[in-house]
């Protein structure tokens, strides 16, 4: 079965060009604006992998993630933050909050896709 | 499905982000610890600098991080939110939209000055400016292309890493892949047996490894250990290429965000932004292929129309009526699909009132009204110039200094209005101060000096307001800066015009002046009044039209030579578009006169016969045409014939000039 990505960022551009390199390399995309409309449409459907970015409006991407993780039928989902931070303590809370990974924008959409294939596994 | 250009999306999406932290920067002037609008700029200039860099707008990037960087001081109460820190993020925020659209052009001077003010805005005047150089470090690393070079990579992982499910042997597997390894295993942390845990990992590696492959994706190999790890990749001196095209030390990316604190959720309500994503982005241009597609169905079902009428047969008829229908709500619906809200052009305004005030010295309060009425909108792109021009206007010669303002009894604050609303197929867009008024005398000696009027001469207070729509005429004394910039009122009419609108001006000495501007809601469909004149059918847009009425045998002949009608006491010259047109056909028997005017100049046409209203598609003329004034365009009509639409601001003129021509003439 094709895997289901959820990418959650405010910029369209980079919603853009992640659906893009994504659904180039054969999974099912699906986007969301913020951590409130990603935590909607997490709640909605099931999804293999989230790639969010942190600082978002409404709701930023840790937010996101800690009540993602609070729901019991979202815990194992694996999270990887798309951002363009790179500060270890920010790192720290990610991973301490759940998250699988950690890719600095800009980022190489193969980079992108080798991330996906490793935690999908496929 | 084909996907749009990342690159155009990101045009886009940064226009839409400089011009919300505009508004919040603006917002900021007015109450400097807002929060929410500290956030929201911060947010704004981050995304801004993360998607710049991702698209190759490196110097964009480069540059807004700085501008982040500062607002990220603000934000963690740092440093304070102050005029001159709005102002100079306000001005980079323009240097940002340079950027943004000439990315190759020069812009390094323009970048080192502004940032050269926010850093003396940022830490108080006097402070050393940051060297210029700090502008190469582009927030992107850079990546050196190509040739093998050779990485040193040292990594020590937590001892309890394999609880957590990170497994070396993968690390190690994965640098192989990208290139020749020599692996030596640290063995100096291993305890002792009997305290050995098998379980633990108390081995470091040393690697060196052999890659075309760039820094980064040797980075990626680690990207789900992150920090617990002890990680150090260099490259070995030995293959690095000679020190004069060495890669430059990139500093890291956000230096200052070295004790960064947690984001705290941000509860900012920002309804746009959630918006956007039911939203679809459709290139203009596919709006306007598809509105010709739309307007010659429309042409082709009003023949289909006049055949089916013809017809006896009732079932060609009832379908007739069917597509008749359908087409007219699928106009309908295309022409609500172009319209936008005229706060797209308001919102701008904001800054520009912002900046006058400052220049000028003038307490200015913007007043916005009616935003959400919607518009066609090219009418929305023309109409910002002359809208600019006509606040410049109210701002420059209306306002009154405060002091001035107070001695006449007024509040110190000046009002200047925008406002728009809709009435039938038109939008009313009205600017309003409450200044000082126009100054007749001057507009009357400056028109005399300009030879525009007889010395003296008898005008009506509106005639003498409606000068200041002459080419050239322009009261300021002395050209300010603000208002001499070489467009005139007569520019603005002649844009107001082309868009089909009328524009009108009130004003009342001491209490302010009232600009408004009548726009058609769409330029592609017209409401004509058709007309017959020879053989030819003729359009008059429906707009200008005031009235129709017959032309008496008395009145013709009576007005030979003065071409005059009496209307309710008021004498309207007319023209023959019989003999403008040289048809060389006899006059109707019946000729009537359908009375067109632009705002307040009216003036009679003469015409054959009126066939009733015409609502259809205007098509322009061909270039070969172009110098044919007394036309704006051409429709088809439901037989297939052409129809051309009579331009009314040029017929108007030619009457009214034939008026002084008559009435010099005596």
């Amino acid at each position: 079965m094709t895997a289901k990505i959820l990418t959650v960022d405010d910029s369209a551009s980079i919603r853009l060009t992640t659906r893009v390199t994504l659904s180039n390399a054969g999974y099912v995309v699906t986007e969301a604006v913020d951590g409130v409309d990603g935590l909607d449409k997490l709640k909605a459907g099931e999804y293999d992998l989230v790639i969010t970015d942190l600082n978002m409006p409404n709701m930023d991407g840790l937010t996101m993630i800690r009540e993602l993780r609070k729901l019991p039928a979202h815990t194992g989902v694996p999270v990887i933050f798309l951002t363009t931070e790179s500060d270890g303590e920010l790192k720290a809370q990610a991973k301490a909050a759940g998250a699988t990974g950690w890719l600095t924008k800009p980022f190489d959409p193969e980079s992108l896709v080798r991330i996906a294939r490793k935690v999908l596994g496929r | 499905m084909s996907n749009p250009d990342p690159i155009s999306v990101f045009r886009t999406e940064a226009a839409e982000l400089l011009e919300q932290i505009e508004s919040g920067l603006l917002d900021l002037t007015r109450s400097l610890d807002d929060r929410a609008q500290i956030d929201a700029v911060f947010r704004g200039l981050h995304t801004l600098k993360g998607s710049g860099a991702m698209f190759g707008f490196d110097a964009l990037a480069a540059f807004t991080h700085h501008c982040e960087t500062a607002f990220d001081r603000v934000r963690k109460g740092d440093v304070p939110a102050t005029h001159e820190l709005v102002s100079a993020v306000l001005s980079a925020q323009d240097h940002m939209r340079a950027l943004l659209e000439t990315p190759n052009g020069d812009h390094d001077a323009m970048s080192a000055s502004l940032l050269d003010n926010l850093h003396r805005a940022v830490n108080g005047a006097g402070s050393p400016a940051p060297a210029t150089g700090a502008l190469a470090a582009a927030p992107a690393p850079v990546e050196e292309a190509g040739g093998l070079r050779e990485w040193r990579i040292r990594f020590r992982l937590p001892v309890n890493a394999m609880a957590n499910g990170t497994n070396p042997l993968g690390l190690l597997d994965e640098m192989r892949d990208l290139g020749e390894c020599m692996i030596v295993a640290d063995t100096s942390g291993v305890p002792a047996l009997d305290a050995l845990d098998a379980r633990d990992i108390h081995l470091g590696w040393d690697v060196r490894l052999k890659t075309e492959r760039p820094r980064s994706e040797i980075e990626d190999v680690f990207i789900f250990v992150m920090d617990e790890m002890e990680l150090e990749i260099s490259e070995t001196a030995v293959t690095r290429p000679a020190m004069a095209v060495a890669p430059v030390e990139v500093p890291p990316p956000t230096p200052t965000f070295a004790e960064r604190e947690a984001p705290v959720a941000q509860a900012v309500n920002d309804s746009k932004q959630a918006k956007s994503a039911e939203n679809v982005r459709v290139p203009a241009e596919r709006l306007d292929e598809m509105m010709d597609r739309v307007g010659e169905l429309v042409i082709a079902q009003s023949r289909l129309t006049q055949l089916a009428g013809t017809a006896a047969d009732l079932g060609l008829r009832s379908v007739s009526e069917e597509i008749e229908r359908l087409s007219g709500e699928l106009r309908d619906t295309m022409m609500v699909l172009r319209m936008m809200p005229v706060a797209s052009l308001f919102s701008r305004f904001r800054r520009l009132v912002h900046d006058l005030s400052r220049e000028t010295g003038k307490e200015i309060e913007l007043v916005t009204e009616g935003e959400s009425t919607e518009v066609d909108k090219t009418v929305i792109d023309r109409l910002a110039d002359p809208l600019v021009h006509l606040v410049r206007n109210s701002i420059d010669h209306g306002l009154e200094r405060p002091e001035e303002r107070i001695a006449a009894g007024k509040d110190a604050k000046g009002r200047v209005v925008l406002s728009a609303r809709q009435t039938g197929g038109e939008v009313i867009i009205t600017i309003r101060d409450d200044g000082r008024g126009v100054n007749r005398e001057r507009v009357r000696a400056k028109a005399e000096t300009s030879g525009l009027i007889a010395p003296g001469a008898a005008l009506s207070d509106q005639e003498l307001l409606q000068l200041i729509f002459h080419p050239g005429f322009s009261t300021a004394q002395q050209v300010t800066n603000l208002s001499g910039r070489g467009v005139g009122m007569d520019v603005v009419k002649k844009t107001v015009e082309a868009l089909r609108g009328a524009i009108d001006i009130t004003s009342k000495p001491g209490e302010g002046s009232e600009v408004s501007l009548r726009i058609p809601l769409t330029l592609a469909i017209i409401e004509g009044l058709l007309v017959r004149v020879g053989d030819g059918c003729y359009v008059i847009p429906l707009s200008a039209v005031e009235e129709c009425l017959e032309l008496s045998l008395e009145d013709d002949l009576r007005s030979r030579g003065r071409s005059f009608i009496s209307l309710r006491d008021s004498l309207v010259p007319f023209l023959r578009l019989r003999e403008l047109f040289c048809t060389g056909t006899q006059p109707d028997p019946h000729q009537k006169v359908v009375v067109i005017s632009t705002g307040s100049e009216r003036v009679g046409l003469v015409v054959d016969q009126i066939i009733g209203d015409h609502q259809t598609v205007i098509k322009s003329m061909s270039s070969l045409h172009h110098d044919v004034v007394t036309f704006s365009g051409a429709t088809i009509l439901g037989d297939g014939s052409v129809a051309l639409i009579l331009d009314v601001t040029h017929l108007v003129a030619v009457g009214q000039q034939q008026e002084a021509q008559l009435r010099a003439a005596g």
